[in-house]
């Protein structure tokens, strides 16, 4: 009751007595509308209108002057290179959040079965590498990658491991990559986790623990069903970022070796920005729509169901 | 200072009537608690009162100008909510004045009022901590002070000790009773505790399902109830309810609970029910207190009777019996002497004085 | 006296006990320092290795010797970036950008927030909504179309704002207004309503209530939008590479990444130099501002 707000309330009813009340309120409406109005033009003109003017643009050919309709599209299904792309953003995306969510959970673990007091120190440092420009720790990757002077080869050397070509040949450039984005991403999945692990109730623990479940079980019944919801919505986060991925592909091996690692966004921006082919470029991006809106789906269900709840 | 008149006011969420035209008088310097159970209008009707509701139709008057349209901050009302509702991000101090700032009042004036309200509530010590900083009970009185610095024509209360535990709460309730008597401002109190609304005000409000179900002083609404509601709404424990006609037996009129129980009327209420339809179907209303041992010499009015008791609870000063009546759990209040044990028979006493006769269909009190 | 018979008897075992669910306890501390040393070792190399090389010179850097300690530790790379132009130039257009971005975002925001979180109007619900979808948007799907956009108002307008520092304030508000607008829209939401009502019956106007209740009651949250405003403006990659391209346009990442590494193989000092400062902005306020960074990191999937 108390809750009920109260423009919503605006009854209409005859009479001049209710005027400068509905006036009030009208007013009231304009001036929330008139406080939004930058951030829905923004929206408007800088994301809605540029997401379908990519629909319009795919539609052309090379100097944007023709219509070809789905020509872009046709070309592109019969170009190796594109499908070694769907191949390889799958590959990546999949590989990389699976390894991200597992990596998260278990050193959020760790820290949560530390005491309290030193919890602070550790969360700082394992956050470190999602603190850092991708981009500056992808050079710090590329230099520890570098084809001759490798610290990591120089280390493995040490123990008798010949020199790995990182990003030369294309298994290891793939798993160099993913590697790189593991290490930029699981810190999120950590504090993440860490956050919703400190959110369970102690006495369901000793609950479960006077009910005989041993270490195994109590992750099992206790923790992953409280956690769920957060498991699910930060992996499907990170799905989309990490499908639509650009600085590290793009700093590490630049999609190389032989367009072998190249992700949607690094393959468009080669062809739309330095191939001047803008049209073929946003078709290859629009490619990442499906799976955006899966995920999209899936997070705004959540978000409802929780809105529901509350 | 000022009256507040309610006539005919009623309010709507789209098609639900929360608030059904309901009439108030509230004089100048009196303290009215409106009282109900939760979702009966009570909370809507101060919040209109206040102005952070419209009204959906009817007239809401304060010091005999109409407000319906007048936005809260220009009624010259203050209120308290029942979670204090302090600006966390300002001291005591700064709350308080926080009205009185934004009307721009010279500093100097802002200074005494809050030195002496701070007196006035016992608060002087803690103008310059932060809300977080201080108990529930510290917390009420700086939301009081926040009114009381206002000098409004009406304070407004909205539930503001129900988030307080049960002994702080018996002394807040002093407190407020207190400051009303030092500053005499006219006020609204909405509770839904009967306890609170028969110690604190004047007059009390009894609403229910949006309607007012009867207004009077505290020991009206307790001796003379004119609805069941507000008879089984008032007083703890609640009053009984007994199924129950009237018959003429022996050239007097008799109250027939069971085949072999019936009480004689005494004088008075014999005359006053002898209207009433010897078929309808009645109610018995009896305040426990008029359930008693039996005294070897009754009074006129009083009549004896044996009951088997279900379960008694010793309160130290009196012992609460439960029997059962035609399938009725009865309580009754009885001297911790009497020898009342669980299960056990005892001859009881009915006062008929001071009996409710009600019908059972209308729930009016006849 | 039973009672102390009892407790005699109890007393021999109880100890044994406590002692063996304690070694439990031990061993499972120790196991977990020994993993998150490892983790933490993991996390902490590439920066580690950034400082080592950073304090190389060239020669030490091409030399065959153990990459991973610095024998003749120098700071001529710093000197040397710190006094050139052009990295002075990068850092400030980086330092412009993420400052007015951070601006632009909260005058944005902060309103728009406020009166979806408040004062509900029209199709409001839909719009805190289709605010938190487009913060799922991705840039890599929009730069092509808003590449185009910006040549196309440059030959229509003959404004040409491809190629100049200041394009990126009109489109980095798009990565930085939606989750700031959402985390500001929970922030303000969990601000009881009673609080406002207090205001209104102090007789505060609606922008009041915003800047004298909701603002100082909602620092915390404004903090972490503003610091996500500003990491998120300084970290941005993609958008200064397609958008601007001649070197004193560019910003701080984009700048190394361009100039720095088509050099000769040996500039990795300075490289690397250059990464750690560009780095620096968003560590430094990690490191001082940690609870509240954090806060807005979890904000955005637990709120809302």
């Amino acid at each position: 009751m108390a809750d009920v707000a109260i423009e919503r309330n605006a009854a209409p009813r005859t009479g001049r007595k209710r005027a400068s009340l509905r006036t009030a309120l009208k007013r009231k409406s304009t001036a929330a509308f008139l406080m939004t109005l930058p951030l829905i033009l923004l929206i408007l003109l800088l994301v809605i209108y540029p997401a379908f003017y990519s629909l319009h643009l795919a539609t052309l050919n090379k100097s944007m002057q023709r219509f070809i309709g789905l020509g872009n599209f046709q070309f592109l299904f019969k170009r190796e290179t594109f499908w070694l792309v769907v191949e390889q953003s799958c590959i990546f995306a999949i590989t990389a959040v699976v390894f991200k969510a597992l990596i998260g959970f278990i050193v959020a673990h760790f820290v949560h079965n530390i005491p309290a007091k030193g919890q602070r120190k550790w969360r700082g440092m394992l956050l470190v590498p999602w603190v850092i420009p991708p981009a500056m720790s992808t050079l710090a990757w590329l230099w520890l990658f570098d084809p001759s002077y490798s610290a990591f080869n120089y280390l493995l050397a040490g123990i008798g491991i010949d020199r790995i070509p990182w990003t030369g040949e294309t298994g290891w450039a793939r798993f160099s990559v993913i590697l790189v984005n593991i290490w930029f991403g699981a810190p999120f999945f950590m504090i993440m986790y860490l956050a919703s692990l400190k959110s369970v109730p102690d006495q369901l623990y000793e609950a479960a623990a006077i009910d005989g479940a041993n270490w195994w079980q109590r992750i099992w019944y206790v923790t992953l069903p409280m956690m769920r919801n957060i498991i699910a919505i930060t992996t499907l986060f990170s799905l989309i970022v990490t499908f639509a991925n650009f600085d590290i592909v793009r700093i590490l091996t630049a999609g190389g070796p032989l367009d072998r690692t190249h992700m949607f966004a690094t393959w468009a921006f080669r062809i739309g920005i330095e191939g001047g082919d803008i049209p073929l470029g946003a078709s290859v991006s629009l490619f990442m729509v499906p799976i955006l809106a899966i995920a999209a789906v899936f997070i705004l269900r959540d978000i409802n169901k929780r809105g529901n709840e509350s | 200072m000022a009256d507040v008149t309610l006539r005919k006011v009623v309010k709507k969420y789209d098609d639900v009537e929360a608030v059904r035209g309901i009439d108030l008088d509230i004089a100048d310097h009196e303290f009215v608690v409106l009282v109900g159970p939760s979702g009966c209008g009570k909370s809507t009707t101060l919040r209109m009162i206040a102005g952070l509701e419209d009204i959906t139709d009817g007239d809401i008057m304060i010091g005999g100008d109409v407000v319906n349209d007048v936005p809260p901050k220009d009624r010259d009302i203050a209120m308290v909510f029942q979670n204090y509702a302090l600006y966390p991000h300002m001291t005591v101090a700064e709350n308080m004045s926080f009205g009185l700032r934004l009307k721009r009042y010279p500093k100097a004036e802002i200074k005494t009022r809050i030195d002496e309200a701070a007196r006035m509530l016992d608060i002087v010590e803690l103008v310059d901590r932060k809300p977080k900083q201080l108990s529930g009970g510290q917390r009420q009185r700086v939301a009081m002070g926040r009114a009381i610095v206002r000098n409004p024509k009406v304070f407004l209360f909205d539930e503001p000790l129900s988030n307080l535990d049960a002994k702080l709460r018996v002394q807040m309730r002093i407190e407020i009773k207190k400051v009303h008597q030092k500053v005499r401002t006219t006020t609204v109190y909405v509770t839904h505790d009967q306890v609170e609304a028969m110690t604190l005000a004047d007059r009390v409000v009894v609403m229910n399902h949006g309607r007012i179900e009867q207004i009077g002083t505290p020991n009206e609404l307790y001796h003379n109830p004119a609805t069941k509601f507000v008879a089984s709404f008032i007083g703890s424990p609640a009053m009984n309810f007994i199924p129950c006609r009237l018959e003429e037996s022996g050239g007097k009129l008799h109250v027939r609970i069971t085949d072999r129980l019936a009480f004689p009327l005494p004088p008075a209420r014999a005359a006053r029910y002898q209207g009433v339809s010897r078929t309808d179907k009645l109610l018995l209303g009896l305040r426990p207190e008029h359930i008693t041992e039996a005294s070897p010499h009754p009074e006129t009015g009083v009549e004896n009777f044996d009951a088997t008791l279900d379960v008694t609870e010793p309160m130290g000063m009196e012992t609460l019996i439960y029997f059962a009546l035609e399938g009725t759990q009865v309580c009754g209040r009885v001297n911790p002497n009497a020898g009342a044990q669980d299960g056990a028979p005892l001859r009881l006493a009915v006062d008929l004085n001071n009996m409710h006769l009600l019908n059972e269909v209308s729930g009016a009190v006849i | 006296m039973t009672s102390t018979v009892v407790i005699d008897k109890a007393a021999p075992t109880r100890p044994v006990k406590l002692r063996s669910m304690s070694r439990d306890r031990t061993w499972a501390l120790r196991w977990s320092y020994f993993f998150l040393t490892l983790f933490a070792v993991f996390a902490l190399v590439p920066p580690l290795y950034m400082v080592i090389t950073s304090l190389k010179t060239s020669a030490e850097i091409s030399a065959a010797t153990n990459p991973w300690w610095v024998y003749h530790p120098t700071l001529s790379n710093y000197v040397e970036l710190l006094t050139s132009n052009q990295f002075l130039t990068f850092f400030r257009n980086s330092a412009l950008v993420s400052i007015f971005v951070v601006t632009i975002t909260m005058l944005i925001s902060v309103p728009a927030a406020f009166a979806l979180a408040r004062m509900r109007f029209w199709g409001s619900a839909t719009l805190a909504t289709g605010v938190f979808l487009t913060y799922l948007i991705p840039e890599t799907l929009l730069f092509l179309p808003l590449f185009k956009m910006f040549v196309a108002f440059g030959d229509l307008t003959g404004i040409q704002l491809i190629n100049k520092w200041y394009v990126l304030l009109v489109i980095y508000p798009t990565l930085t207004v939606p989750f700031c607008t959402w985390i500001m829209i929970g922030y303000f939401a969990s601000i009881p309503k009673e609080l406002d009502e207090a205001a209104i019956i102090d007789g505060a106007s609606w922008f009041q209530t915003l800047t004298r209740i909701f603002i100082p009651v909602a620092l915390p949250g404004l903090i972490a939008a503003t610091i996500f405003a500003f990491t998120v403006s300084w970290a941005q990659f993609l958008y200064p590479l397609v958008f601007t391209t001649s070197t004193d346009q560019l910003v701080l990442p984009v700048g190394i990444v361009t100039t720095l590494i088509k050099g000769d193989v040996f500039a990795w000092g300075q490289i690397m130099t250059g990464a750690l400062l560009g780095a620096a902005p968003p560590l430094i306020i990690y490191a001082f501002l940690m609870d509240y960074y954090i806060a807005g990191l979890t904000a955005g999937a637990t709120k809302g």
